[in-house]
């Protein structure tokens, strides 16, 4: 197993220096036109665009610069063209927003995934499953945007209604706990919504799959009760597959994929970060921002592969 | 006279499917006492393995329907609730499947799942449960079980994975063993070697075993008597001396014929039946083997009775065809030939 | 012909007595093709939502006919001054502010707000009311639609055949060109979605595209369709590519070899239509990815470009007076969840029809 880790933190490494090139690539080379003159505004006269290049070190051939930008980016000096404030503390500002997202909606999705996949499963065909697909169904059609801003509308006073949640905003844990609580709820109901439907049924397929395995017969055929079977034996195989999504799809949010709900409630979290910058198209946050978000997948798709050769015994990680 | 352990009674079992209802068993009977080995014997679809299932209640479903009776000990499996049902499968019933691989749960220990099986009908703790299992897998000739009770599924070979799949059916006594085609997943030697396993095992534990497969070549080994299915129903059945030394059925003449035989040197073609099997949905008129049977005559439009028409009393079969005169054809059927026994 | 003697008889003899009666049919062959399409004829549901679908796109593309014929409004008509007759009096499209003075204190009713739905009061016109700057939200709505569906369609389309050709060649070939593609699917895989259409959808529009002989304007549909197409391509290659992996090696491709076929035929002959129900089920559920995408990436800015109306940058443009008027977003809401939920249902049913017992599935 340690030679495996080797290798793939190896090749982490490789698919980080990856990203940030082609980061790089698309905000520089691929608009054409010299940075230097959208930075400077409209009314830049030659000398301050060439003082502007000198200090951004833009004058300097392409690869130089974005290697700069990267040990800037590690030593934490990487500093935003656009405001001058340094990226690497924005974004660390914004990590507790982004986590305390990511592990509440983490863990709601997953719970009422798995609870919802499974109860479709086992009534397969009669009424609650029909419910249960046609809600998830509907869940996964709707755009996060719009979920966001129809609870808000509907639940946080928009329309002179009781204001039964608070709109949007973000009141860290160490202030307030119950707060930061209650001004989660919305925006954590809203992001997992869409992936309880998409886990869901998921685990629906996977379930009614296992339950015509072999194995799954033997154990009936051992008397076994319903309930163990479904346990120990169904649910056991069918969530190995939801084991690599959930990795996947928590990496993704907690490297701020969440940008769309951050930006529908004001949560100031790393996504949020990431949207105001390209708003700005101001590259050093962004490259900063990508690199972060990349990192975490590329972490953890290593941590499922090994989730996985625990869960199953077949599987060897060589 | 051995306790009548089963009695099925004109079991009947159809499925609903999309393509319409679904025939799979069409009034099979049959008893099984204590300490007998009952072979059923017949190809793909013809019943056999649904038959199986049905006895430990393996088939139930939304789609399916069930007549007739399966007797164990007095009590009718087919009307038990799901509930009750658990405590005859594993404990009274056991059973092993075809493929040991996918039978067993590849996640979890050998040893683990043989525990389960014993907790779920004993109360027995862990570690009792744990000797016992290792005594089973010594009882079914794994080597070294102290040690090969923490492996896993994919850790044994072929034969081993069936030895400790045979362990775990009998690990609460059961008083019948159903073996659904429990070597046809294996090598030929292999085969031989559960087979004799079976044979011992039954008398070890004294218990009663069912023995389904489409090989007469093991069935001659083990069973008493034999069952033949096609089409769902019991087209032969008698002792295993009956069918094999005075087979009434051309279709077991077909059975029989297509076994490869070292002891007839013939440079001919192996005796094949020809035609496939009817569509258990849309069942054929009268004797259901009459599309393929090369004898089939006038009489074969109207379906047999399964009868005794010959000289042993145990030995039934459904055939038309005159006894003395399929004495006579039989053997240049089963002896290679070509089916031409004109 | 059948006698009542046990002597005369031939192997002729049960052939003729079963074509005689006909009876004891033997099981037919049919095509997997016919089976699925059977099966899906059968699910009823399905093919209502595929109906409710088509319905959509057919309404959207008609959208011209509806501004001569209904609306009278184009998809860019501004008309913050204009007012319109409603049931006989004429009201301002965008309110004016006013001050009444209520139990002797002022009032103030703020300004600029557009006219609610008005159903069929105002003869067509604003049906669902008006936006921010005056336009016809119905029309909006259809034209808007079409940027949306045309780009979902689209870079379905496009994705899922570059990422056909991709998982081909990676899983045919092996090897270096296996590594090469797989390195490809893990860097685009390993970009948040969002974050690399946003920043690609950004990039693109600043100055358009404008190398390799084409030249797109910033503000170009294709643009979108481009990022969103290059997106999802691991999505779709990576499963595709597993199951030209198992197909590779199933023996009729060994046997195909041996009768000396190349690479290019084996891939068009023998893989490709192992893979097609996958590929279909996939284009389908891509569609609704993508529109999503679209949706998302227009609300942020990073995908179709004002005064293009799409679906996504009308949320945008209505999230901030939601409580004033919601129809600017709460319709193309509705416009998006169903035509997503009718491309979803009616997916499911085609992978039902083409396979019951399907592995196929996007991992996210």
């Amino acid at each position: 197993m340690i030679p495996f880790i080797i290798r793939r933190l190896f090749g982490m490494l490789l698919v980080l220096l990856a990203v940030s090139f082609i980061v790089y690539l698309i905000f520089i080379v691929i608009p054409g036109g010299d940075p230097a003159i959208r930075i400077a505004g409209r009314t830049a006269t030659a000398a301050n665009i060439v003082a502007i290049k000198q200090k951004l070190g833009l004058d300097q051939n392409f690869i130089v610069q974005w290697w700069d930008m990267l040990k800037q980016l590690f030593t934490g000096q990487l500093i935003s063209y656009y405001d001058g404030t340094n990226v690497v503390q924005q974004i660390k500002a914004g990590l507790p927003v982004t986590f305390s997202l990511a592990v509440g909606a983490g863990i709601i999705w997953l719970g009422f995934g798995i609870l919802v996949g499974t109860i479709a499963a086992v009534t397969a065909g009669r009424t609650t499953d029909r419910l249960i697909t046609a809600a998830a169904l509907i869940g996964i059609s709707m755009p996060v945007a719009w979920l966001g801003l129809l609870f808000r509308y509907f639940l946080s006073g928009e329309k002179g209604w009781p204001a039964l949640f608070p709109d949007g905003g973000y009141v860290p844990l160490t202030q307030n706990p119950a707060q930061w609580f209650y001004h989660l709820l919305l925006p954590w109901f809203t992001l997992a919504i869409l992936f309880i439907g998409f886990y869901g049924r998921v685990l629906r397929s996977n379930v009614l799959d296992t339950i015509n395995e072999d194995f799954v017969r033997t154990a009936k055929a051992k008397g076994l009760t319903p309930t163990r079977i479904l346990v120990k034996h169904t649910l056991r195989a069918s969530l190995i597959p939801i084991v690599t999504l959930f990795g996947l799809d928590f990496a993704a949010v907690l490297g701020g994929g969440a940008i769309i709900t951050e930006t529908v409630y004001s949560l100031h979290g790393v996504g949020w970060y990431a949207a105001q910058s390209i708003q700005t198209q101001d590259l050093p946050p962004l490259m900063g921002v990508t690199l972060y978000g990349a990192m975490f997948i590329v972490v953890f798709s290593l941590l499922v592969d090994i989730a996985y050769a625990f869960l199953d015994p077949r599987i060897r990680l060589t | 006279m051995a306790e009548r352990l089963l009695e099925v009674n004109d079991l009947k079992v159809s499925f609903a499917t999309e393509d319409g209802i679904v025939q799979a068993v069409s009034g099979i009977s049959f008893g099984l006492e204590r300490g007998k080995v009952l072979g059923i014997v017949g190809e793909s679809g013809s019943g056999k393995s649904v038959t199986a299932m049905t006895l430990m209640g393996l088939t139930r479903g939304v789609n399916a329907r069930f007549e007739g009776e399966v007797l164990y000990k007095g009590t009718d499996l087919l009307k038990v609730s799901d509930a009750e049902l658990q405590n005859y499968r594993g404990n009274e019933l056991g059973m092993i499947f075809q493929d040991p691989m996918t039978s067993l749960n590849p996640v979890y220990r050998i040893g683990d799942q043989i525990v389960e099986g014993i907790q779920a009908h004993e109360k027995v703790d862990k570690r009792t449960a744990r000797s016992r299992a290792i005594e089973l897998l010594r009882q079914v000739g794994i080597p070294n079980p102290d040690a090969r009770v923490e492996n896993y599924p994919h850790e044994f070979s072929g034969g081993m994975r069936q030895r400790a799949m045979i362990a775990m059916a009998l690990s609460c006594n059961p008083s019948i063993l159903i073996a659904d085609e429990p070597t046809t997943a294996l090598d030929v030697t292999i085969q031989a070697q559960i087979v004799d396993l079976v044979s011992r095992l039954k008398d070890d534990f004294d218990s009663a075993v069912i023995f389904i497969t489409h090989d007469l070549g093991v069935i001659a080994e083990i069973a008493d008597e034999i069952i033949v299915m096609y089409a769902g129903r019991v087209v032969e059945r008698g002792s295993k001396r009956d069918v094999f030394y005075d087979p009434q059925m051309p279709y077991t003449w077909g059975l029989l014929g297509s076994i490869p035989r070292l002891d007839r040197p013939k440079a001919e073609r192996l005796h094949t039946i020809e035609g496939m099997p009817p569509s258990l949905i849309n069942l054929p008129e009268g004797c259901k083997f009459r599309p393929r049977c090369p004898h089939a005559f006038e009489k074969c439009q109207q379906e047999p009775a399964l009868e005794n028409r010959v000289e042993a009393p145990g030995h039934l079969d459904r055939c038309w065809l005159d006894v003395e005169f399929k004495r006579g054809r039989r053997d240049e059927t089963i002896s290679g030939g070509s089916a031409e026994a004109a | 012909m059948a006698t009542t003697g046990q002597d005369e008889f031939t192997l002729d003899t049960a052939a003729e007595l079963a074509e005689e009666e006909g009876a004891g049919k033997e099981i037919q062959g049919r095509s997997p093709w016919a089976l699925a399409g059977r099966r899906l004829r059968r699910n009823h549901v399905a093919l209502a939502f595929l109906g409710v679908f088509i319905l959509v796109v057919v309404a959207c593309l008609l959208a011209p006919v509806y501004v001569s014929h209904v609306s009278h409004i184009g998809p860019n008509d501004t008309q913050s001054g204009a007012s319109v007759v409603i049931n006989g009096k004429k009201t301002l499209v965008i309110s004016n502010g006013s001050t009444k003075i209520v139990n002797g204190t002022p009032v103030v009713t703020p300004g600029g707000v557009p006219i609610g739905p008005q159903w069929g009061a105002a003869g067509g016109k604003y049906i669902l009311g008006a936006d921010e700057l005056g336009r016809d939200v119905t029309t909006r709505l259809l034209y808007g639609g079409r940027n949306s569906l045309f780009i979902g369609v689209t870079s379905a389309a496009i994705c899922t055949v570059l990422s056909v050709i991709l998982a081909l060649l990676a899983g045919y070939f092996g090897g270096t060109t296996d590594w090469i593609i797989s390195r490809i699917f893990d860097l685009i895989w390993a970009f948040p979605v969002i974050l690399l259409g946003i920043a690609l959808g950004t990039a693109l529009q600043v100055n358009g595209f404008h190398h390799f002989g084409i030249n797109l304007s910033g503000s170009s549909l294709w643009i979108t369709v481009a990022v969103i197409s290059f997106v999802f391509i691991p999505y779709i290659g990576r499963p595709l590519r597993g199951q030209v992996l198992a197909l590779r090696n199933r023996e009729f491709v060994e046997a195909a070899t041996a009768q000396g076929a190349g690479p290019i035929r084996i891939m068009f002959t023998e893989v490709l239509p192992n893979l097609a129900s996958s590929v279909l089920v996939l284009f389908t559920l891509i569609i609704a990815s993508a529109i999503l995408t679209e949706v998302g990436l227009s609300y942020l800015g990073a995908g179709v470009q004002p005064p293009n109306p799409s679906w996504g940058t009308m949320i945008e443009e209505g999230q901030n007076k939601l409580a004033t008027a919601p129809q600017i977003s709460l319709y193309a809401g509705i416009a998006i969840a169903i035509t997503v939920l009718s491309i979803n249902v009616f997916g499911d049913g085609l992978r039902d029809a083409l396979d019951p017992r399907a592995k196929i599935r996007i991992e996210h």
